[in-house]
């Protein structure tokens, strides 16, 4: 990692509210957190963690209303929320650009690959159709797609999955963004295939020296992926650690829970027990959010305190923060 | 004898197109695959998507009708038996689906889901029913206090607890567990394991437990039987399998893997390209254009399963 202390994205009390019939959802509650250049964050949680719509909330990829976004999100020093629609379609593909799970549904099934990458390039660069077009080709080269020019004009339902999630990789690089947004990249993919995908990412990223967000809820992606980790329950951040620190020294109870439920090959092996530790419970619902910390119904080591009051942060090192009482005593 | 005995299943979908419907071509979903199941013993079937695995489950339980083979269950012939006779083993030969949310009724209430099978096959009173099926839900987790709720009322893991109890109303001797777990997340994963494994030992179950991650199934099976178009590549104890792989597609499978320790740095086998159509499979060793150590032989002569020492086996003509 270089130019260590240059945060290149900063979040700062982002709440991302979703206005329902049902009530308000406080899908993203809270959350702060730095990007640094070069670097690949890990934000882990489960579904309903708010770690996508953190995501979505970075590019405003949500319709508002019924969302609202709120806070500071710093890119580069400046407020990406204090763009307007404009301005930040400006950002969107160019110097910040995303990567979704489903490459079925996001791409446009009645455009060609190739047209789809060069409207990106035309948008934010100015070339014109044909430059577009030879670079649309290249970034598929890039991304080790077979014959590329014939790829090129093919429509996405020609491809396989882990071709058009090539594909969309290949947009989202095109423009040579500074922050790429991976939002579980490789979720619907096989084994094999997504270890093929997440090779690509790596060598992509030393390629472009583009700094990743990679959203995901597989631990064993973070261990190999990730140098800094941001863990997520219920809307809000409760663990950030190096990843070391996360894997050898889980400080909060859903983090070690989280890495307790886990099979890993020659776990049980090691371990001698087949049964695995549970997190008892499920998510709470968002439009009912347990008083206090939000994760004391299912905490095994829970106190009189965590049911009545919100546990603050405690920084304990540089990019070492948990939020709990039992680290905060 | 084994409790459950696939010899040579075969399952090839007819491709039909244009107005008379002629048959242009097979897919050969599952291509002559041979196993056993012994009693109180889990069998992973793993492989990945569009391997034939689910094809599998499926075929043995005949809710898709194999093409060929065999299959014996408690020393019964499965695919010899008539509509009623089928109906009776399945009693015994249960199975639980990948996806809580279809694969239960959103119009019947919990208790009627579990309690159609009892009423289906045995002849009880409402409350030996009423009973039998506040039993099953404290078994697995659930409370009986909900049994008049709906499947929509339920969280993902509690409905796959449904299913569970609903597989064990008629106390099965084996489950097919067809990507249990796949669609949880993960802290509700473990709970969903830690349940079956539970269940396994108190009730004497067989598993046959078909997913496509691997650390799943290295942690719940006694043996793995490894699958790719069609056919079952390699089959071994878990240990055996995971500790010493043969075929070159279950190393490139495993090393795929990630390991959620960021010390260890593996070496990763890259495999090219993707899984060919099962519509057109390769000659010879379905594995041969995308394996590094093919022969000649390999694109010749399809390798069958040899036992290579200690219950072993590997489809392979390398090594």
């Amino acid at each position: 990692m270089k130019d260590e202390d240059k945060p290149l994205l900063t979040i700062r009390g982002l709440h991302t509210l979703f206005h329902t019939l049902d009530g308000t959802v406080n899908a993203v509650d809270g959350v702060d957190l730095d990007v640094y250049l070069g670097e690949t964050l890990g934000l882990v949680g489960e579904s309903g963690c708010g770690k996508s719509v953190t995501a979505l909330s970075i590019l405003q990829l949500l319709r508002c209303p019924p969302a609202e976004i709120q806070g500071r999100i710093l890119f580069k020093g400046i407020n990406l929320l204090d763009l307007g629609r404009e301005g930040i379609r400006k950002v969107r593909g160019n110097s910040i650009s995303m990567i979704f799970q489903e490459p079925m549904t996001s791409l446009n099934p009645v455009l060609t690959i190739g047209e789809q990458i060069a409207e990106a390039i035309v948008l934010h660069q100015g070339a014109d159709r044909r430059e577009a077009w030879e670079r649309a080709v290249e970034m598929l080269q890039m991304v080790q797609i077979p014959e590329p020019r014939a790829r090129a004009r093919d429509y996405p339902h020609k491809l396989s999955g882990g071709m058009r999630q090539r594909a969309m990789i290949a947009m989202a690089l095109s423009c040579h963004p500074q922050l790429l947004l991976a939002d579980e990249p490789s979720t619907a993919l096989d084994v094999t295939i997504q270890a093929q995908i997440m090779n690509l990412v790596v060598l992509l990223k030393k390629e472009f020296d583009t700094s990743i967000v990679l959203i995901t809820h597989n631990l064993g992606l973070i261990a190999e992926m990730a140098s800094r980790v941001v863990v997520m329950y219920a809307g809000k951040v409760v663990e950030e650690a190096p990843v070391q620190d996360l894997f050898k020294e889980p400080l909060h109870p859903y983090t070690q829970g989280l890495l307790g439920s886990i099979p890993w090959i020659g776990r049980k092996l090691k371990t001698g027990r087949r049964q695995l530790q549970e997190i008892p419970g499920v998510v709470p619902s968002p439009l009912e959010m347990p008083k206090g910390c939000r994760f004391h119904p299912r905490c095994p080591r829970v106190m009189d305190i965590c049911c009545e009051q919100e546990p603050p942060f405690v920084r304990l090192a540089e990019h070492r923060r948990v939020s709990c009482w039992l680290e905060a005593e | 004898m084994a409790l459950l005995e696939v010899r040579n299943l075969k399952k090839h979908f007819p491709i039909k197109k244009g107005v008379l419907s002629s048959t242009i071509g097979h897919v050969k979903a599952v291509d002559g695959v041979s196993f056993t199941l012994e009693r109180r013993e889990t069998l992973g079937l793993v492989g990945e998507s569009g391997c034939g695995k689910t094809t599998v489950g499926r075929s043995v339980l005949r809710l898709i009708e194999p093409t060929s083979g065999q299959v014996t269950f408690n020393e019964q012939d499965l695919l010899g038996l008539d509509r009623e006779e089928l109906r009776r083993v399945r009693a015994s030969l249960q199975i639980i689906f990948q996806d809580p949310f279809s694969s239960l009724d959103p119009r019947m209430s919990v208790g009627k889901i579990i309690a159609e099978p009892i009423r289906n096959h045995l002849k009880v009173s409402r409350a030996e029913i009423r009973d039998r099926v506040a039993y099953l839900m404290e078994k697995v987790g659930l409370h009986p206090e909900q049994i008049s709720r709906y499947p929509h009322e339920f969280s993902g893991g509690q409905r796959q607890r449904i299913g569970i109890a609903r597989a064990l109303a008629l106390n099965p001797m084996a489950i097919i567990c067809d990507e249990p777990v796949s669609a949880l997340d993960v802290s509700i994963q473990a709970q969903v394991i830690n349940l079956l494994i539970q269940l396994q030992e108190e009730m004497n179950l067989s598993y046959l437990f078909i997913a496509h991650d691997l650390s799943v199934v290295e942690h719940i099976s006694n043996r793995v039987a490894v699958m790719y178009l069609g056919h079952i590549v390699e089959l071994a104890t878990d240990d055996e399998l995971y500790r010493n792989p043969l075929h070159p597609y279950t190393k490139a499978l495993l090393s795929a893997v990630p390991v959620p320790d960021p010390d260890v740095r593996k070496q990763r086998i890259i495999l090219e390209g993707d899984v060919p159509s099962p519509l057109n499979p390769p000659p010879g060793c379905v594995f041969h254009n995308r394996c590094a150590f093919r022969k000649k032989m390999c694109m010749e002569e399809k390798p069958s399963l040899k036992d290579v020492g200690g219950g072993h086996l590997v489809a392979c003509h390398g090594g």
